[in-house]
């Protein structure tokens, strides 16, 4: 392991967390104008009525995946009774199927955004670099899933890459792990930790404004002249 | 009962002559920046016609409004809560930039670069969207006096509404039936769908005055209330990613002066004042079962200002002394309770919208003096009315939700006016019949016409000014606020230069008496 090693898997997941938690902070404080879904269907509507759910409800099936993939260890899947080829199955099925959703809805989006005039030119250098490295990231992710573990011979990535992955939360990131995990696992990783720096400053931060407390919120919103929220009332 | 106050509008149809001087005063302060090429917070369309954005008045398609679910309880027509929330990727019911227009502008840079030639240069249209060469085939106007009638306004949704047999005849011969111009500003409605449906809650309706705004810093551009939205008066801009709507020029308002689009009218036909209402009876009115009643249910909710309850109550609310005895003044209370000839569009959207309107006679004069009669003798004005089923059928889809007894009812009252005042200026004769007929004493009648036909400004606009104890909490917050900066349409970039201070508003506030007399 050369010192190489350990700056690529101890140190830049540390510089992308800062980054991402630090810029969020920033961008929250000084940018709540520019923080938006910065929509487009107004422009173009059939493409993105089709290729904007599929990504995303694609994207949000891969981030479960990711979450079981990656903070759920084996023995913990294990303990529930979860055998390694139920697992396995539905981990590598499950989760071809859903990027296959998401490339599909990206594929369809970047088109709207490449060929529509309108849409093209909305697009800002922002934009330009978010999709190109979200790109790359979908990617060598479906290569991992589709083109390792389906057609390949398979990798077992709970026993590294997702051991190296939470140490990072312990503060005490292997580096190890990763030096000896398939390339597609390491470029992945490595342009994750791009996507999650380059995040506070592009339109992803519309991802942290769900807005789930709609569902209990009174319709009707009522506010004091002065700014301060009265309540809202009914 | 909880009081509360509302700045409102009436316009008096017969007097628009369709000049657009508010839609293009109201762009002019509000909406020339990128991204609002495409927007007018106030337009003005020719009925018949499908209005802009096109065909927006057809719920069935656009699902805009609130309709009563199967156990008689309000919901967004487009959908509650949890299918909102799995709609937010994308909008099934957004309209889309062509239901608008295209905006355009021209290479006026070949009209200076040209070389010199046998020909003079020629601009050519350019969409604003793209910078490519385009085809002007819309706009928000692009049906002014009946153009293209013959090909488009058979779509017009209060067409169908009409019985058949008339709506037949409409359709067959728009230019000989009648035409009337409708201004169009939000509604500023006491049951909003748009603030409803907006999920991050950054649509909201002021406590003091009712003005719904959108704040920009709280906005996400999840594009629900430009749906929710009956009359399509909330829009994207597509430059910044968030929704902008008419303001009712707050900064105005606050100030004691009548909007922009008002303010420049030149048909000076719009009436703006306070109306007190019950704000514990807004959700009773807006969803009774019978559509019959839904116009009287929403009339219902105001508070008579006079009323020593009302007052009493008003003053609990701590709505102030000024408020209320500005209420007491107000034209629009005057034309929509009193004398009952304002009425409101579509109520059956249910938002309860706070722009009234008095219906045109003109339509109905117009066939008088079409069919070689005399338009000034009420009698044959009456007849016109109930025998020409056109005009009032018409109306009463715009207006009443389709009772035409109603609108007659209206028109009747207009006309009678005319009449009555004819006779007392042309032989100081008292047309005592013509009172009986409306149930009208001669000094209200007067009023009336003192409203409609003088209009003189300080009867048409009674507005109280925000309270200037709050005067520096109102300038540092809600007034410089987050329309205020480059890209919103407050535009002036003061408040980003200045970090988050006070903003001055670029408008001298007059002092609190107005001096009386202007115009
Ligand atoms: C569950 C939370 C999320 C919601 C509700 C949501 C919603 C939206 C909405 C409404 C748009 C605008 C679509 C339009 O043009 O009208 C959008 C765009 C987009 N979202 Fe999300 N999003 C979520 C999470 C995410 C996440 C986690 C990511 C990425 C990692 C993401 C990536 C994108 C991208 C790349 C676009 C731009 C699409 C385009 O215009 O081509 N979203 N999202
Ligand atoms: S008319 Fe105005 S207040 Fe009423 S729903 Fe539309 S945008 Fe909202
Ligand atoms: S300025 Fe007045 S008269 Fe002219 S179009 Fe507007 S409302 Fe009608």
């Amino acid at each position: 392991m050369t010192a190489f090693d350990i700056a690529l898997w101890g140190i830049v997941p540390y510089i992308a967390l800062t980054v991402f938690v630090v810029g969020h902070i920033w961008r929250w404080r000084v940018d709540q104008f520019g923080w938006t879904t910065h929509t487009t269907q107004l422009l173009e509507n059939r493409w993105l009525r089709l290729g904007s759910p599929l990504f995303h409800f694609g994207l949000l099936a891969v981030i479960a995946g990711h979450v079981l993939g990656l903070l759920v260890p084996a023995s913990w899947t294990h303990a529930l009774g979860v055998s390694e080829a139920v697992y396995h199955a539905l981990a590598v099925w499950g989760g071809a199927l859903a990027g296959l959703a998401m490339m599909a809805g990206l594929a369809l989006l970047l088109a709207r955004r490449l060929i529509n005039g309108r849409v093209r030119r909305t697009t800002s250098s922002m934009d330009k670099a978010m999709f190109t490295v979200l790109v790359v990231l979908v990617v060598l992710g479906m290569v991992q899933t589709v083109g390792v573990n389906l057609l390949g011979g398979g990798y077992d990535y709970r026993e590294t890459v997702a051991v190296w992955f939470r140490g990072i939360f312990y503060l005490q990131p292997d580096a190890s792990l990763m030096v000896g995990a398939p390339l597609a696992y390491q470029l992945h990783a490595l342009v994750a930790w791009i996507f999650i720096g380059m995040w506070p400053f592009t339109r992803l931060v519309h991802a942290w404004s769900v807005p789930i407390a709609y569902l209990w919120r009174p319709y009707l919103v009522y506010r004091k002249r002065s700014g301060t929220p009265a309540g809202a009332r009914r | 009962m909880r009081p509360m106050a509302q700045v409102a509008m009436v316009m008096n149809l017969d007097k628009c002559i369709g000049c657009h001087t508010c839609s293009v005063t109201c762009k002019q302060t509000w909406t020339n920046r990128d991204g609002t090429e495409y927007v007018w917070f106030n337009n003005v369309e020719t009925k018949p016609g499908i209005g802009y954005p096109k065909g927006y008045e057809d719920q069935r398609h656009w699902r805009g409004g609130w309709v009563l679910d199967r156990r008689g309880r309000l919901k967004l027509r487009s959908g509650g809560r949890v299918k909102r929330l799995l709609s937010l990727f994308a909008n099934p019911t957004l309209p889309s930039i062509d239901d608008y227009y295209e905006p355009i502008t021209y290479d006026y840079d070949t009209l200076i670069n040209a070389p010199a030639g046998p020909y003079t240069p020629t601009i050519r249209p350019k969409s604003a969207l793209t910078g490519n060469d385009t085809a002007i085939t819309w706009g928000a106007n692009w049906e002014d006096d009946l153009g293209g009638a013959a090909e488009n306004a058979g779509g017009d949704v209060n067409i169908a509404a009409m019985p058949a047999e008339a709506a037949e005849r409409v359709r067959f011969s728009f230019e000989q039936t009648f035409m009337f111009h409708l201004p169009r500003i939000c509604e500023h409605c006491l049951n909003p769908a748009c603030v409803a449906a907006c999920p991050s809650g950054a649509m909201y309706k002021r406590e003091e005055d009712g003005i719904v705004l959108v704040d920009q810093d709280r906005c996400r551009g999840w594009r629900m209330c430009v749906s929710a939205c009956p009359y399509k008066k909330v829009y994207l801009n597509h430059h910044t990613g968030k929704a902008e709507k008419c303001t009712f020029c707050f900064p105005r308002i606050e100030s004691g002066q009548p909007t922009v689009c008002a303010e420049t009218c030149v048909g000076r036909l719009r009436y703006i004042g306070l109306v007190l209402y019950d704000a514990d009876a807004v959700e009773a009115a807006a969803s009774v079962t019978d559509p019959g009643q839904l116009l009287e249910a929403q009339r219902g909710i105001f508070l008579d200002p006079e009323d020593p309850a009302v007052i009493h109550a008003a003053r609990a609310a701590d709505i102030p002394e000024d408020w209320i005895a500005a209420a007491q003044r107000s034209p629009v209370y005057q034309l929509a309770v009193r004398d009952r000839v304002a009425l409101p569009l579509h109520p059956e959207y249910r938002t309860l919208p706070m722009v009234w309107y008095i219906p045109p006679l003109s339509p109905v004069l117009d066939a008088v003096s079409d069919a070689e009669g005399d338009n000034t003798d009420p009698d044959q004005v009456f007849h016109a009315i109930r025998d020409l089923r056109i005009p009032v059928e018409y109306l009463a889809s715009l207006f009443t939700n389709g009772d035409a007894e109603v609108v007659a009812g209206v028109l009747m009252k207009l006309s009678a006016m005319r009449g009555y005042m004819r006779a007392r200026t042309l032989d100081g004769s008292v047309a005592n019949e013509l009172l009986d007929a409306t149930g009208m004493t001669a000094d209200e009648m007067e009023r009336l016409y003192r409203l409609l036909a003088i209009a003189p400004y300080e009867e048409r606009y009674v507005i109280p000014a925000a309270h200037h104890e709050d005067g520096a909490r109102l300038a540092g917050l809600d007034t410089g606020c987050s329309l205020d900066r480059p890209g919103g349409p407050g535009m002036s970039g003061a408040l980003e230069a200045a970090g988050k201070g006070p903003v001055d508003l670029p408008m001298p506030i007059p002092p609190p008496a107005r001096s009386g007399g202007r115009r």
